[in-house]
């Protein structure tokens, strides 16, 4: 297939106006003896008939959807309102760039503006721009930003922030003469203040927890950050499931100084781990620090409202080498997928949403750990995944249920050596009370 | 055409765009008790379905795109985005699939990886691809991050890093954000980097060349053989912006040529949409020695399938979460198994035709800085117009007047006044002529009528927009009704 829209008769006479004699001598500038003078090695061309068929071929080597899964830790399955692909996917949204040129740009920028106060409202924070890449690094972008603002070297990372999110965060500051410090959790599979309140120091920056954290428990914000304030230190809560946010405490009124998260729940597939969406929001003070695209309002010459890209002065197109971010292309189409699927939700929708995962889990929490053999790991409260502990390890457990179609929770070992015996559970609006009684009933088989 | 209002503004209580099923577990309502609950959002939209759709569809179509209108933003690759692309992206097998589900159970996605990572490879002559980076200037950091451990194995990581000063303003920034400090490079009268200036400031501390090519220009760099030489012989390395890779697939390639590291933007050069922003994938290719560096994980073919490799003692780290922006790969491959190599070469063949026909047609109208032969975009200025007070900006604002989304403005910044072109290779010579002829009248109205081009856009949903005042009075969200 080939998708150029010149006849023959259009190329002869282009390069006749060019005036060279072959498309061949408009590489001229590129010396010859550098040029390539075969062929590329790639398997021919297919037409769209043997695409679809190729494509379905490969795609029918995942043998995941067979399965019924309770797999979340940072990648949740929630039902997505149909409209959301109908309207995602309409060419004026999928096939333009960043919004440039404003007044042709006014659907984007409204979505932006619209999306900014949203994260804005679930956060409880002043302040949002239009989406980062996703929650990994988000959280990253973060604790640079808190270091922009302090000045200080040393940042405190609760144990329980997802581990690829920690991962990352290191990777970042690697370079950059920031120290990471862990806190470990206590037995409710909470922040432990206590370790908390001796590694803190004038030194911090900041202090990041995520809640509900990695291991499914929601924290106490209140508390976290009172201690990084006491030391003058930021609190940046980190929020990998957004759905969360329809029900629980929004961090900013927690006292959250920065707010970055992973949208994925809301209304983006699971799509093998991307693309996702970044979300950042932080107090107006730290305006200035904050990295991203940022969307306001103004006016044009007529005194109509319209939108357009601001305060850019803080980015790399302009400040260069000191700009808050390197960030340039982020997940816009992702974050209007967000916009499409809150605004359809609403205020009662995602509350709705949030008490059923909220329900179901507990539900699902209460009949797994009645079994004997399988104990609750962490006396924390949960929003929608649990820590479960299995009595002769979990790997007899994880094999009996995908013996059976189903895929059991994510087993924690290789994250925690602590919890080897371990598994991350995620119950969702998804699972009726029968795929849920039916999880049961094959982990009572095998630990039976 | 009204405005669309905010959706905030035509929210009322009790209207409903969604229903979840009767909550089927037994419902334990002092579950709550303990849990730190929100009090209600307050504007918070609730509106109904139908409005949704309406509100939606409305905001599309205040929005310029490649599906109505030829849009040659320079530097960005606007072709066009084959829809087939989408409907192997929505197959359930991918988009259903679970990052954290056994691999066992993945095998098509990492097939799609590794098919994609082999395919790179070979356009871009590099030895070894990740395919994590989430977009250009993600694989630009993640770049220098791999240049940073390289030299620090060999025992200094060094300094600073050279960038020319047609650099996009993502290459300093990508540099400073993995702890280097930026020296810029003059270019000479070609537009190309100067040699001797190269020579005077590669040093000892310099880690690297950060090189765009074809640079923001359009100009191939003539000399890269010789500039490879010049960092090699200090110790340095080399990286290669690949953004304006669609000059040169099937043509050249840069790892045959001393480069060591490359990023590629999948949303450009390999046709995936660029979604108003995003999301977009910049997988980076590099050389054998780097490749003990490269982002966890690694994906390996062996004899019982294909396996994830975590346990890399000398790897960079994470860089995001999970593998990266697999659906934009997906579509990506998709594009590359469409073309074939022939396919390719043409789209890079193309393109430079149809940026050069461009180029000659405005030749004389506009003012074009450097003489050098261009590939796939050519940069001309307000230069001409300048004299009678019309600016680039009213020659882009005018220009949607035509129908045709703006050039990239102001953008490189040794040319003043920019007007970046790239028509990419999938426009007809229907569109290019209309482009063209568009040009050439505004050039006319600069001398006859310039306040039309001052007031422009005339034809557009708003009216020329006051960003000034955006900025110095930010707002930046919905704050509740006006009074």
């Amino acid at each position: 297939m080939s998708y150029i829209s010149l006849s023959d008769q259009d190329k002869k006479e282009m390069l006749d106006r060019i005036g060279v004699s072959s498309l061949d001598d408009l590489f001229c500038c590129i010396p010859d003896e550098i040029r390539l003078k075969r062929e590329l090695r790639l398997p021919p061309p297919l037409t769209e008939p043997e695409l679809v068929r190729h494509f379905e071929t490969i795609g029918g080597k995942n043998k995941e959807h067979i399965h019924l899964s309770f797999l979340g830790a940072g990648a949740y399955r929630h039902h997505i309102p149909s409209i959301v692909d109908y309207l995602s996917s309409r060419g004026e949204f999928i096939s333009p760039y960043t919004p440039y040129q404003p007044e042709v740009s006014q659907g984007t920028l409204q979505v932006i503006f619209e999306y900014q106060t949203l994260v804005c409202q679930l956060t409880g924070l002043e302040i949002s721009n239009a989406s980062l890449y996703e929650g990994a690094s988000a959280a990253a972008e973060a604790v640079l930003m808190a270091e922009r603002i302090k000045g200080r070297s040393r940042i405190q990372v609760a144990g329980s922030v997802h581990p690829q999110y920690r991962e990352v965060i290191r990777t970042y500051v690697k370079n950059l003469a920031i120290q990471v410090e862990e806190v470990g959790y206590d037995d409710k599979g909470q922040v432990d203040i206590e370790s908390l309140k001796r590694q803190i120091d004038n030194g911090t920056s900041a202090v990041v927890c995520q809640s509900p954290n990695f291991l499914g428990v929601v924290e106490n914000l209140d508390r976290l950050s009172e201690v990084a304030h006491q030391n003058q230190a930021l609190f940046v809560a980190v929020v990998a499931e957004a759905a969360s946010l329809g029900l629980l405490q929004p961090p900013g009124a927690a006292g959250a100084d920065i707010v970055a998260g992973e949208g994925q729940s809301l209304g983006l597939p699971l799509s093998f781990g991307g693309p996702y969406l970044g979300f950042m929001a932080c107090r107006k003070e730290f305006l200035r620090q904050f990295p991203g695209r940022i969307a306001g309002e103004t006016k044009d010459v007529e005194g109509k409202r319209g939108f357009v890209l601001t305060l850019s002065t803080r980015e790399q197109h302009i400040r260069r080498e000191k700009a808050t971010s390197n960030i340039c292309t982020n997940q816009a189409w992702c974050a209007l997928r967000a916009t499409i699927f809150l605004e359809t939700l609403g205020q009662e929708g995602m509350r709705e949403l949030a008490y059923q995962n909220f329900q179901k889990a507990n539900y699902a929490l209460g009949s797994l750990s009645a079994i004997k053999g399988v104990k609750r790991k962490f006396g924390g409260p949960v929003f929608n995944e649990f820590v479960l502990e299995f009595e002769g390890g979990y790997k007899k457990v994880a094999d009996h249920l995908l013996s059976n179609g189903v895929l059991g929770g994510l087993d924690l070992g290789p994250f925690y050596p602590a919890l080897k015996d371990c598994a991350l559970f995620c119950v969702t609006e998804v699972h009726s009370k029968a795929d849920i009684d039916r999880l049961a009933g094959l982990v009572e088989e095998v630990v039976r | 055409m009204s405005r669309e209002p905010l959706i905030f503004e035509i929210s009322a209580a009790t209207k409903k765009g969604f229903a979840l099923p009767q909550l089927d577990v037994p419902e334990k309502k002092d579950a709550l008790a303990g849990l730190p609950v929100r009090a209600a959002m307050p504007g918070f939209p609730q509106v109904s379905e139908v409005e949704v759709v309406r509100h939606f569809t409305r905001l599309s179509q205040a929005n310029f795109c490649i599906d109505t209108s030829f849009y040659p933003l320079g530097s960005c690759t606007m072709k066009y985005n084959p829809k087939i692309n989408e409907r192997i992206a929505a197959l359930p097998d991918f988009q259903g699939s679970h990052p954290y589900a056994p691999q066992d159970l993945i095998q098509g996605n990492l097939e799609v990886l590794k098919t994609l990572e082999d395919c790179l490879t070979e356009i871009t002559g590099m030895d070894a691809i990740t395919l994590q980076p989430s977009a250009g200037a993600h694989g630009e950091l993640v770049g220098m991050m791999l240049i940073r451990a390289c030299l620090e194995d060999r025992g200094d990581p060094r300094q600073i890093v050279l960038i020319p000063d047609s650099a996009h303003g993502t290459n300093p920034s990508s540099a400073h954000t993995c702890g280097y400090r930026v020296r810029e490079v003059k270019s000479n009268s070609n537009g190309t980097i100067d040699l001797d200036a190269l020579s005077r400031e590669m040093t000892g501390e310099a880690a690297a060349l950060m090189v765009t090519n074809p640079n923001t220009l359009g100009v191939f760099e003539w000399d890269i053989l010789k500039i490879c030489e010049i960092v090699h012989a200090k110790g340095g390395l080399v990286y290669m912006d690949g953004a304006n890779m669609n000059a040169l697939v099937g043509k050249f390639r840069p790892g045959d040529m001393g480069i060591d590291v490359i990023h590629l933007n999948l949303h450009k050069t390999f046709s995936t949409p660029h979604g108003g922003g995003g999301p977009g994938s910049g997988p980076v290719g590099v050389k054998k020695h780097l490749e003990p560096f490269l982002p966890v994980p690694i994906v390996e073919r062996g004899a019982a399938g294909y396996r994830l490799d975590f346990s890399r003692p000398k790897s960079i780290g994470r860089v995001r979460s999970f593998y990266g922006n697999f659906l934009v790969m997906l579509k990506a491959l998709a594009y590359i198994h469409s073309l074939g190599a022939a396919g390719l070469k043409e789209v890079a063949e193309i393109a430079v035709l149809n940026s050069n026909y461009i180029r000659k047609s405005l030749e004389g109208v506009y003012h074009l800085k450097y003489a050098s032969p261009t590939l796939h975009e050519c940069v001309f200025s307000d230069k001409l117009q300048k004299e009678r007070g019309i600016l680039n900006i009213d020659i882009a604002k005018r220009l949607i007047d035509y129908g045709i989304h703006p050039p990239t403005m102001s953008f490189p910044l040794i040319v003043p006044g920019a007007l970046m072109i790239e028509p990419t290779e999938t426009e007809s010579r229907r569109d290019l002529d209309q482009f063209i002829e568009a040009m050439k009248a505004i050039a006319r109205e600069a001398v006859e009528t310039p306040e039309v081009l001052k007031s422009a856009p005339h034809v557009a949903p708003v009216r020329r927009l006051d960003e000034t005042a955006a900025a110095r009075n930010p707002v930046l969200r919905w704050e509740g009704p006006k009074e």
